[in-house]
C-alpha cells in the first residue's frame, strides 16, 4: 500500500463505532483534566497556562503528517505553516514553563 | 515491520505520550514536583513527534525540516528573551498559535481528502475514499468545528496579545490604546450576526465535502467573530479572556483530533480545554461576575457608580512620606504586602523583595496577600514575586490571608485598587458588589503606594484611601519601595 494513504486509513474506519470510541476518550480525558487541574494551586496558574500552551502544541503530530504526505502544494503549504506554529508552541511553551518553574523551585 | 504493526506501535507511543502529559499536569500540583512534571511532558511530546515521523509514512522531508527549524528558533527566542512582565502577552500569542495550527491541519486534511476522492484511475486510489464523497459526515463536522474554534482563537488571541502589549494606533488623529475597552455602536448586534453566520457556515461546510471554499469562508467569518469578541474587553477583565482562549486552543486541538482520528490530540486537547475552563471559572468567581457579563457587558453598564470621587475623598485622604512609613515599621510584628497590576507596570517586584528581606532581618513576619485576579493573567503576581526570589510559602491566597488580617500591623498595598475596595462588601449597588476582596481595611494601619487617586478598572472611587487608618504614599511603586528600604535602614 502506498505510504501516502496511511492517513486516509483511519478515516475509512470512521464509522459510527469509532466515533463513539473517540467521544469516549474525549469525555474521559475531560474528567481526568478536571480532576488533576483542580488541584493546581493558584501560585502555579501562570506556569499551568504556559505548559498547557505547550501541550496543545500536540497538533504538531497532525501538522507533520499533513506537511509530509506529499500531497498537493496547497495541503503541504498549510501543513508546513501549521508545523511552524505548533513547534513555536511546543518549544516555546515548555522552555518558558521550565524557566518559570525554576524560579519557584530555587528557594528550596 | 508490517503496516499493521507499525500503526499499533505508533498508537502505543501516542498512549504513552498521553499518560506523560497527565503526569506533567499532575506535577504542577506542587512547586517542588513541577519541574520534573514539565520534563515528563516534554518527553511525551518528543515521543509523540518521533512516533509520527517514523510511523506515518512521511515522504517529503524538506519542508517539514524548514517548518520545525523556523518554529523552534522562534520558540526558543521568545521563551528565552521575554521578560517575566511580558508573559501574559506571550501566553496569549501561544494560545493563538495553537488555534491557528489546528485550523490549518483541518484545512490541509480537507484538501487532501478532496484530492484523493477526486483521484483518477492510475493515481494511488485509497480504500478510504472509494466513495464519491471524500469525507464522512462526522469528519466534516469535526473539520467545521476545528475551523470555527481554531480561527476564532487565533484572531481573538492576536487582539488580546496586542492589548496586553499596550499597542496603540492612530485613528482620526487620536491615539487609541488597544488595552482599553474598544466599543462601537451596535457591536453586540454585529457580533451576534457574525456568530450566527459562522454557525450557519459550519452547517454548509458539512454539506460540501467536495470543496474547501466554504471552509475558508468559515475561517474568515470566525476570525471576525474572534476579533469582535475580544476587542471590547479591557484591563482587569483580561485574565478571563486569556483563560478562555487557553481553553479554546485546547478544544481546537481536540476537534482536529476528531478530524484525523487521533487519540493523543483528543486527550491532550481535552486536558488543555479543561484547564482553561477551570481557570476561566476561578477568574469569574473572583470577580463575582458571570462569563457572559465579562464578555458582553461594558464596564460602567453594570449598576450605578455610586458616590463621586469628591464625596469620598474630600478632606479625608492623608498623604505620607517614606520616612513616616519607615517609623511605622518600628516594633511591628506582622506586615502584609498586597500587590496589584501597578506592581507589574512599575516593575517593583525586586524593590518589594528588598524591603521584605530587610523587615524580616529585623524580626518582622512578612507575607503577601494575592487576589486571584490581581494582574493581567491567572497567577501573574506569583510569577513576578517568584522571579524576585520570594519563596512561594510567603504568597498567601486571598481566602488564606483574609482571616488573619486583623492581626496585621501594617498592610502595604502596591498598585492594587479594585481588589481591596471595601465597597464590594458594603454597597450592594456598586459595580463590584459581591466581589471577594482582600480585607486590608481590617489591618491596623494601611499604606497605599499609588501614583494618584485615579480609579481602577471598575471606574469607582475607593473609600479605603479615605479611611482614618489609611496613609497614601503617592509615588511610583519601584521608587517608593527603594526609598522605603533606605528609610528603614536609617531608622
Amino acid at each position: 500500500m502506498p505510504a501516502e494513504v496511511t492517513l486516509a486509513i483511519p478515516l475509512a474506519e470512521a464509522d459510527g463505532s469509532s466515533l463513539v470510541m473517540l467521544l469516549t476518550v474525549f469525555v474521559l480525558a475531560m474528567f481526568v483534566g478536571f480532576e488533576v487541574i483542580t488541584k493546581v494551586p493558584p501560585t502555579l496558574h501562570t506556569p499551568l497556562m504556559s505548559s498547557s500552551n505547550a501541550i496543545s502544541g500536540i497538533t504538531l503530530v497532525g501538522a507533520l503528517v499533513a506537511a509530509g504526505a506529499g500531497d498537493s502544494k496547497l495541503a503541504t503549504a498549510f501543513g508546513v505553516f501549521a508545523v511552524a506554529l505548533a513547534t513555536v508552541n511546543v518549544v516555546g511553551g515548555f522552555l518558558v514553563s521550565h524557566r518559570m518553574l525554576e524560579m519557584f523551585r530555587k528557594k528550596d | 515491520m508490517s503496516e499493521m504493526n507499525m500503526e499499533m506501535v505508533r498508537n502505543l507511543a501516542y498512549l504513552l505520550a498521553s499518560a506523560l502529559f497527565i503526569f506533567a499536569l499532575k506535577g504542577l500540583t506542587h512547586p517542588r514536583t513541577a519541574v520534573k512534571g514539565m520534563q515528563m511532558g516534554a518527553l511525551g511530546m518528543f515521543i509523540a513527534v518521533l512516533a509520527t515521523v517514523i510511523g506515518s509514512g512521511i515522504v517529503s522531508w524538506t519542508w517539514i525540516v524548514v517548518g520545525l527549524l523556523v518554529g523552534s528558533l522562534a520558540g526558543i527566542y521568545l521563551a528565552v528573551r521575554v521578560p517575566m512582565t511580558e508573559i501574559p502577552q506571550m501566553v496569549a500569542l501561544f494560545n493563538g498559535f495553537g488555534g491557528g495550527a489546528s485550523f490549518l491541519v483541518a484545512g490541509a486534511e480537507l484538501v487532501m481528502q478532496m484530492r484523493s476522492a477526486g483521484a483518477e484511475v492510475g493515481e494511488p486510489a485509497s480504500v478510504a475514499t472509494a466513495g464519491s464523497a471524500g469525507m464522512p459526515m462526522q469528519a466534516m463536522i469535526a473539520i467545521a468545528i476545528s475551523g470555527l474554534i481554531g480561527s476564532l482563537t487565533l484572531f481573538g488571541s492576536l487582539v488580546a496579545a496586542a492589548k496586553l502589549h499596550e499597542v496603540s494606533f492612530k485613528w482620526r488623529d487620536k491615539k487609541v490604546w488597544m488595552s482599553n475597552s474598544l466599543v462601537f455602536p451596535g457591536r453586540k448586534i454585529v457580533t451576534a450576526l457574525f456568530f450566527v453566520a459562522s454557525l450557519y457556515l459550519c452547517y454548509v461546510v458539512t454539506l460540501h465535502p467536495d470543496t474547501s471554499a466554504w471552509y475558508w469562508l468559515l475561517v474568515v467569518v470566525s476570525a471576525v467573530v474572534g476579533v469582535l469578541l475580544t476587542i471590547p474587553i479591557g484591563g482587569a477583565d483580561m485574565p478571563v479572556v486569556i483563560a478562555l482562549l487557553n481553553s479554546y486552543s485546547g478544544l481546537a486541538a481536540c476537534a482536529t483530533g476528531f478530524v484525523i482520528n487521533n487519540n493523543v490530540l483528543i486527550i491532550a486537547g481535552s486536558l488543555v480545554g479543561a484547564s482553561g475552563l477551570i481557570l476561566t471559572n476561578i477568574m469569574c468567581k473572583a470577580m463575582n461576575r458571570s462569563l457572559a457579563n465579562v464578555m458582553f457587558a461594558t464596564v460602567g453598564e453594570n449598576g450605578n457608580s455610586g458616590p463621586s470621587q469628591d464625596e469620598v475623598y474630600a478632606g479625608k485622604v492623608k498623604s505620607t512620606t517614606p520616612d513616616e512609613v519607615a517609623m511605622l515599621f518600628d516594633g511591628v510584628s506582622r506586615v502584609a504586602i498586597i500587590p496589584g497590576y501597578g506592581m507589574a507596570v512599575s516593575q517593583a517586584q525586586h524593590a518589594v523583595r528588598d524591603l521584605s528581606i530587610l523587615l524580616e532581618s529585623r524580626g518582622v513576619e512578612v507575607e503577601f496577600g494575592i487576589h486571584p485576579v490581581a494582574g493581567r493573567m491567572p497567577g501573574h503576581m506569583n510569577v513576578l514575586l517568584a522571579e524576585a526570589g520570594i519563596p512561594y510559602e510567603k504568597l498567601k491566597e486571598m481566602d488564606e490571608i483574609n482571616p488573619t488580617l486583623e492581626t496585621v500591623d501594617v498592610a502595604l498595598v502596591v498598585g492594587a485598587n479594585d481588589v481591596v475596595n471595601p465597597v464590594a462588601r458594603e454597597d450592594p449597588n456598586s459595580p463590584i458588589a459581591g466581589m471577594p476582596i482582600i480585607d486590608v481595611d481590617k489591618c491596623r494601619t494601611v499604606v497605599v503606594v499609588k501614583r494618584s487617586l485615579s480609579p481602577g478598572y471598575a471606574g469607582i472611587p475607593n473609600p479605603l484611601f479615605a479611611k482614618e487608618n489609611t496613609l497614601m504614599l503617592f509615588s511610583d511603586g519601584k521608587k517608593a519601595f527603594r526609598e522605603l528600604v533606605s528609610a528603614v535602614k536609617e531608622t
